[in-house]
């Protein structure tokens, strides 16, 4: 059976998964779709969380970005666990305790004013938005592969699948579907990495494998790996930060304050039955993602290998001569994969200095030894651009793995776009609909009225993203990066706040959430344009890039979360202090006995 | 807040800080802040700031969240405010 049809196949197969389970399980649960966690094991929950939050940007490009940064990348693995941490302990068991289900009905009613409610909703859309575009991407990048068309053509068909996707509904709140869909996913990952590892390594266990020595050789993978590299001119793998090591901290922080204040990852924990078991919860939901997280710098760093031995085939596992003029592939003799991806656009060469073989390195490099080799070799320029969004899914085809395996992957990646794709259109559609429309414009509409307010923001959305998708202000994984920063700089301090401090009153937390908020995004819209737009940058304006200490755009939610801090507790010395039935709301939330089921009901 | 709801929440406060205080640690203090000089130790082929960074850490975060639910269980009973 050719490559094409085992994929449509197994992408087909496990659609059809999804769409029998939810059909089979609808009856039992849809009358407890918000309390659906209440019957289900703190595992099984685990299982659904980890399949929510696990994005096109994780599964599909963050091993790819790794893969280009080398030890940097760590901070999205550090950034996106590290989270968890947060949310199991200052706010997932205060908030299960709370018992809303929605985080601007906490700022609404911890802030006791519907304006405060609405700049929550504000700062959620705001996150929302930016990562859907990201997932966009990440779908367009899924979609062109596994239909051979142009990267723009699988973001069209990737918006009709997203919306049919998420406008079925209920589908996303049965945890049985997303139990299937982590399993899906999670095989997907971990098969070709073990494959690859034991090819490379000889080592089954890829996070054992990263640390091995290469077969048949007596220095180590990463060892090697870092040679290699560094003769291409390329920055050394375990050592090369992103940026700088300022930058990287708060990049990490950013990432982690904005997995706890991200509302689509906080509504996971309002469904558990009790406060305990929203605290362990957490746990099992990070060991699900763990799995994936741990085996990604491995599928890092094994692509990297892979790739440069595709190349310059005697180079990795024997001791080849990078620079040898005869040790690089020529262009015609390619193998399939790169044929393939060619189609997408997304994988380019360039013959430059006209030998008909095939370069690749970094033309960049300021070495000077790299720089007069390279100069010796005849070289004319790095060749070979590669996306790195596609890393993942070329991943087993470079490693020339079997063809259920290549199409196993493409299942997993669509799996894990469109989940949280549709969770994050039902984040935002019931943001406008139920915090928005029914909270602040019209209480009295119907729930007829209400359900169509939330698909026409849903249609909206899904429109919006696409057309920035097209035009991605960054790597799947990157866009994503700057949603999550801005819900670190805008959310994560006002619930935390709300929590921790009795005497944090209404306007400090307003003024706070809105000087979070506005300086992260005069910031990143700084570099990536106003609202994306390309061609609406200023960087002029702040001074050039990454003028703020050299912090990227994407690290930049750190800053914002700390201005957000400073500028509620400024405000709130200077104003009037919380009623008093405020402050025994917060000591009632601090303790977990008399929790109830959660409810849905404005106070 | 009467007396015992107090103390259960100092309890609360000193268990966080424990635990935020080695996910701190092993994350930006391990993984980035002293990375470079960690790199001189080699845990099999990983050099260990390396590791820290992008495996460590990880596999310290979900100890650390299932001690804390522990603990808290601990503290909830003996305070006498579990569910």
């Amino acid at each position: 059976m050719d490559l094409q049809t085992t994929i449509y196949l197994v992408v087909g197969a496990s659609f059809a998964l999804y769409i029998g389970i939810a059909i089979w399980s609808r009856a039992g649960t849809t009358s407890e779709f918000y309390v659906a966690g209440g019957s289900v094991s703190p595992r099984l929950n685990g299982m659904a969380t980890a399949a929510d939050w696990m994005s096109a940007a994780s599964f599909i490009s963050m091993a790819g970005l790794i893969s280009n940064m080398g030890y940097g990348g760590g901070l999205f693995l550090m950034g996106w666990t590290g989270g968890y941490v947060l949310l199991a302990t200052l706010l997932a068991p205060y908030l299960r305790k709370f018992g809303k289900f929605t985080v601007p009905q906490f700022i609404g009613d911890r802030y006791y004013s519907k304006s405060a409610s609405t700049v929550a909703v504000l700062c959620l859309l705001v996150a929302s938005l930016t990562y859907i575009i990201g997932q966009m991407t990440g779908v367009g990048v899924a979609f062109s592969r596994f239909l051979g068309v142009s990267k723009e053509t699988g973001v069209y068909v990737g918006m009709g699948v997203v919306f049919t996707y998420a406008v079925f509904g209920g589908m996303k709140g049965i945890t049985y579907t997303q139990v299937a869909q982590y399993i899906v996913l999670i095989f997907a990952y971990t098969i070709p990495a073990i494959f690859i590892s034991m090819q490379l390594t000889g080592n089954p266990i890829p996070q054992l494998g990263l640390g091995s020595s290469l077969s048949g050789q007596d220095i180590s993978l990463l060892a090697k790996l870092d040679q290699v590299v560094t003769e291409l001119g390329f920055g050394r793998y375990t050592t090369t930060t992103a940026g700088s090591t300022l930058n990287m901290f708060v990049y990490t922080f950013s990432l982690m304050i904005g997995t706890a204040g991200l509302p689509h990852v906080i509504m996971r924990f309002f469904t558990v039955p009790t406060v305990a078991a929203a605290r362990s919860s957490a746990g099992w939901a990070l060991v699900f993602i763990a799995i994936l997280y741990t085996t990604a710098p491995a599928v890092a760093a094994m692509a990297k290998t892979n790739l440069i031995r595709t190349i310059t085939p005697g180079v990795v596992l024997q001791n080849a001569d990078v620079y040898g003029k005869d040790n690089a592939i020529q262009y015609e003799e390619r193998p399939d994969w790169m044929k393939r991806w060619e189609a997408t656009g997304l994988l380019k060469f360039e013959d430059k200095n006209g030998d008909g073989r095939i370069q690749y390195y970094n033309d960049k490099t300021k070495d000077e030894a790299v720089k007069a080799k390279i100069d010796a070799a005849g070289w004319k320029g790095n060749e070979l651009t590669v996306n790195a969004d596609i890393i993942v899914l070329a991943n087993p085809e470079i490693a020339l793995l079997p063809n259920w395996v290549i199409a196993l992957v493409a299942a997993g990646g669509l799996a894990a776009a469109l989940s949280t794709a549709a969770g994050l259109l039902l984040a935002i559609s019931s943001a406008i609909s139920h915090d928005l429309v029914k909270g602040v414009f019209s209480p009295g509409i119907s729930e007829k009225g209400e359900l169509m307010a939330g698909k026409i923001a849903m249609a909206c959305s899904i429109l919006v993203a696409g057309y920035l998708g097209l035009n991605p202000p960054g790597f799947a994984a990157g866009t994503v990066a700057l949603a999550f920063g801005i819900a670190a700089s805008s959310l994560f301090p006002a619930i935390m706040m709300g929590i921790f401090s009795k005497k944090m009153n209404k306007e400090g937390a307003m003024a706070g959430m809105l000087a979070g908020l506005g300086i992260t995004l005069f910031y990143v819209f700084a570099h990536k344009g106003i609202f994306f737009v390309k061609g609406t940058e200023y960087l002029d304006t702040i001074g050039g890039a990454n003028s703020f200490f050299g912090i990227t755009p994407e690290a930049f939610g750190g800053v914002g979360a700390m201005i957000n801090f400073f500028v509620a507790f400024v405000v709130d010395k200077f104003t009037k202090e919380p009623p008093e039935h405020i402050q025994h709301l917060v000591e009632h939330v601090r303790t977990p006995r008399g929790s109830k089921a959660v409810d849905g009901a404005h106070a | 807040m009467d007396k015992s709801g107090e103390a259960y929440w100092k309890a609360t406060l000193g268990l966080v800080s424990k635990i935020l205080a080695v996910w701190f640690l092993v994350s930006f203090g391990a993984g980035i802040l002293f990375a470079d000089w960690l790199n001189n130790i080699h845990l099999g082929g990983y050099p260990l700031g390396f590791w820290f960074a992008q495996q460590g850490s990880m596999y310290i975060f979900v100890a650390l969240i299932f001690i804390y639910a522990k603990k808290m269980g601990e503290i909830d009973r003996k305070f006498d405010v579990h569910e």
